[in-house]
């Protein structure tokens, strides 16, 4: 087993004739994805080729998912269409929506998730890399080169930090049960908490890594999760010790704002729970294989 | 971004909040002239978008032309934390100060909602007082369906003790900050103080407002008002070719794709006793144009005494990453030593271009910092001899 995504993944790709969605198209079907259909709005009708299989395009979320039975969609869309896709997605009943794309505007993002939050339907991101389950699905961008599968599961806020350790791993023959980029904005369609709990009601998963990095509570809130909830083992990291404050630090989200968000407490209140911390994320391998 | 006063508070008045009359200077004798059209008693204040103005001096009272001109002098051209001052706001001052309470919509994280902040301890470090004294802090959340409803802004009023003859006053100036936080996709509008003047009228003081960058690209109007005179010269050209640049006060540049690998290769410098002297995400997908120009603005640090290139390529191709670090070492002469990671995609293609170019190259993260940190030292080192 693993969460979110697997062999029974039918995934509809918004977007899927721009540069970005294209492209990624071909790698999550070379990784083994089962792309169902496509959706660019003008475009219906059309096929997208890749080297082994033809994929129908279709002129709305709805006329794919009437048509293909597609149960997770990933958002390849532009940040100005963007949110409109996610609402296209929810209401076309479709329970996974994976969001790439950066630069959605905060105000809209909260209209979003309260939407969201009075349906049937799960949003991961905006602003991440997707999530991939070694062996059965990728959706999103996360290397497949990278991974390979096994019972460490991986929550994140950042994307090529999550490549770094997930490569890590891999290295070291630890495998991946699923990988989740949960994104770096303020507002969310999936947090930690979300995913940790995922985790530990997958029989699959024995241990968790989770990154975070400066900024809000989230981390604050996971490591109270965790205390109360978790029975596996959590080893963390969190990037942004040496932010200076009130600077964005490329990510939305990831600003200390006063004394709100920095990394010493986090670090603190995850140490409080019981989590280790490491101090540098070439040493999180080192604290996943040396038992409890 | 942050708007300076005189821009926030410009914006609070456009939806009802009261402000004192004023009008932005950037000479002295401007400043006398708009003193004087006031009627001469008025707050000559530096606008720099930076917190602290007071206290380095940068607000001083005037009570004539004449006097607003002196201070006005006198404040024009300070330095107030690495900001210089260009602008002063001449306000008229307010009739006698009875109060001064804070108010501010800004955005609940973690509740995922616009929230409505509120102290009776107004004019001071607002995160002293949730600090010192948290249960002074009143807060309401704001469904944005819903608006600013009436009870909740009664509520407020009763909880900071504001007279009750001031509460409608005070729901509209509530109403028109959420309106002026909304339509301009702020993430903050803050007032601090509002005061209850001598004439027993409320009145925003001082306003610090933030905008949403995410949405600068639909609010032209307040993309226009971004003060580049106070951006360093390095951060704009890096945003405006799509890099994720800041500048820090260490001597070991760095150059990273992805904003968490950014901050902990920062952080990793950090650990193994270096100092970083600056935060460079060069983004997914980077073209080798944009990397050339990220490693140019590194160079063009003069305390950098050794570069740390960390790339793990998804989006990102390590072949391009290399071609852009060419391109740059072809522009800037530079004897700045330099150590390169290159992981993920295309990383084999990369190395081999970068294969001529005089870099050291390291494995993992930490042998780059191991060997970054060494370089500078001795860099250090053979610039003091």
């Amino acid at each position: 087993m693993s969460i979110l995504v697997d062999k029974n993944t039918r995934l509809v790709v918004q977007g899927i004739t721009g540069r970005e969605g294209s492209f990624h198209t071909q790698q999550m079907v070379a990784f083994g994805t089962n792309v169902v259909a496509g959706v660019t709005p003008g475009k219906g009708g059309q096929w997208f080729e890749t080297d082994s299989q033809k994929i129908p395009i279709f002129d709305s979320v709805k006329y794919a998912v009437e048509a293909t039975g597609a149960n997770a969609s990933v958002i390849f869309v532009p940040a100005r269409f963007a949110v409109d896709a996610i609402y296209e997605s929810a209401d076309a009943g479709i329970p996974l929506v994976v969001c790439l794309t950066e630069y959605i505007p905060v105000l809209d993002m909260i209209a979003a998730r309260r939407y969201l939050d009075s349906k049937n339907t799960r949003l991961l991101g905006p602003n991440c890399p997707g999530l991939i389950t070694p062996g059965q699905a990728k959706v999103g961008i996360i290397p497949g080169s990278i991974v390979k599968p096994g019972r460490v599961g991986v929550v994140s806020k950042s994307g090529t930090l999550t490549y770094e350790v997930v490569y890590a791993l891999t290295e070291r023959g630890i495998g991946q049960s699923t990988c989740v980029g949960i994104g770096g904005d303020p507002i969310q369609g999936t947090d930690f908490i979300d995913v940790l709990r995922m985790f530990e009601d997958d029989p699959e998963t024995e241990q968790v890594i989770m990154i975070g990095e400066i900024g809000g509570n989230a981390e604050e809130k996971a490591a109270a999760f965790i205390a109360q909830h978790m029975s596996k083992r959590v080893t963390a990291f969190i990037a942004g010790r040496t932010a200076p404050p009130g600077r964005r630090m490329g990510h939305a989200g990831a600003i200390v704002e006063g004394k709100s968000g920095t990394a010493e407490s986090k670090i603190k209140a995850l140490n409080d729970a019981g989590v280790r911390v490491a101090d540098n994320p070439d040493n999180i391998v080192d604290l996943v294989v040396s038992g409890s | 971004m942050n708007l300076h006063e005189y821009q926030a508070k410009r914006l609070f008045a456009e939806h009802g909040v009261p402000i004192p009359q004023g009008d932005v200077a950037s000479t002295p004798a401007e400043a006398r002239e708009i003193a004087r059209e006031l009627g001469g008693r008025v707050v000559v204040k530096a606008q720099v978008l930076t917190g602290g103005r007071g206290k380095a001096g940068g607000v001083k009272l005037a009570n004539s032309a004449d006097e607003a001109e002196a201070q006005a002098k006198q404040i024009l051209g300070m330095d107030i934390k690495g900001f210089k001052v260009r602008r002063v706001l001449i306000d008229k001052q307010a009739p006698g100060i009875d109060q001064e309470i804070y108010l501010a919509v800004l955005i609940d994280r973690g509740r995922r909602l616009p929230m409505i902040m509120a102290s009776a301890s107004g004019g001071m470090d607002i995160e002293e007082v949730a600090d010192k004294t948290p249960e002074k802090i009143i807060t309401a959340h704001i469904e944005p369906v819903l608006g600013v409803r009436g009870y909740q802004t009664t509520y407020i009023a009763s909880q900071i003790d504001l007279p009750r003859d001031l509460w409608r006053d005070f729901h509209k100036i509530v109403v028109g900050l959420y309106e002026c936080f909304k339509s301009n996709d702020a993430s903050l509008t803050e007032i601090n103080p509002l005061v209850i003047t001598g004439e027993g009228k409320l009145m925003a003081v001082d306003g610090k407002m933030t905008i949403d960058d995410n949405a600068l690209s639909r609010q032209s109007r307040l993309a226009e008002m971004r003060d580049v005179a106070e951006e360093p010269e390095a951060e704009r050209e890096a945003r405006l070719t799509g890099i994720n640049f800041i500048k820090l006060d260490g001597n070991i540049g760095c150059m990273v794709n992805g904003a968490g690998l950014a901050m902990t290769t920062m952080d990793i410098i950090k650990l193994f006793g270096g100092d970083p002297a600056n935060f460079l995400d060069i983004g997914g997908g980077a073209k080798a144009d944009q990397v050339a120009t990220g490693l140019r603005l590194i160079l063009s640090d003069p305390n950098v005494e050794a570069v740390l290139i960390n790339i793990f390529g998804g989006i990102t191709r390590g072949d391009e990453v290399a071609k852009g670090i060419l391109q740059a070492l072809n522009e800037v002469e530079t004897a700045v030593p330099m150590v390169i990671r290159l992981a993920g995609t295309n990383a084999k293609e990369g190395r081999a271009i970068l294969a001529d170019a005089s870099m050291e190259t390291a494995e993992t993260l930490s042998e780059a910092a191991r060997k970054a940190v060494a370089a500078a030292a001795g860099a250090a080192k053979a610039s003091q001899e």
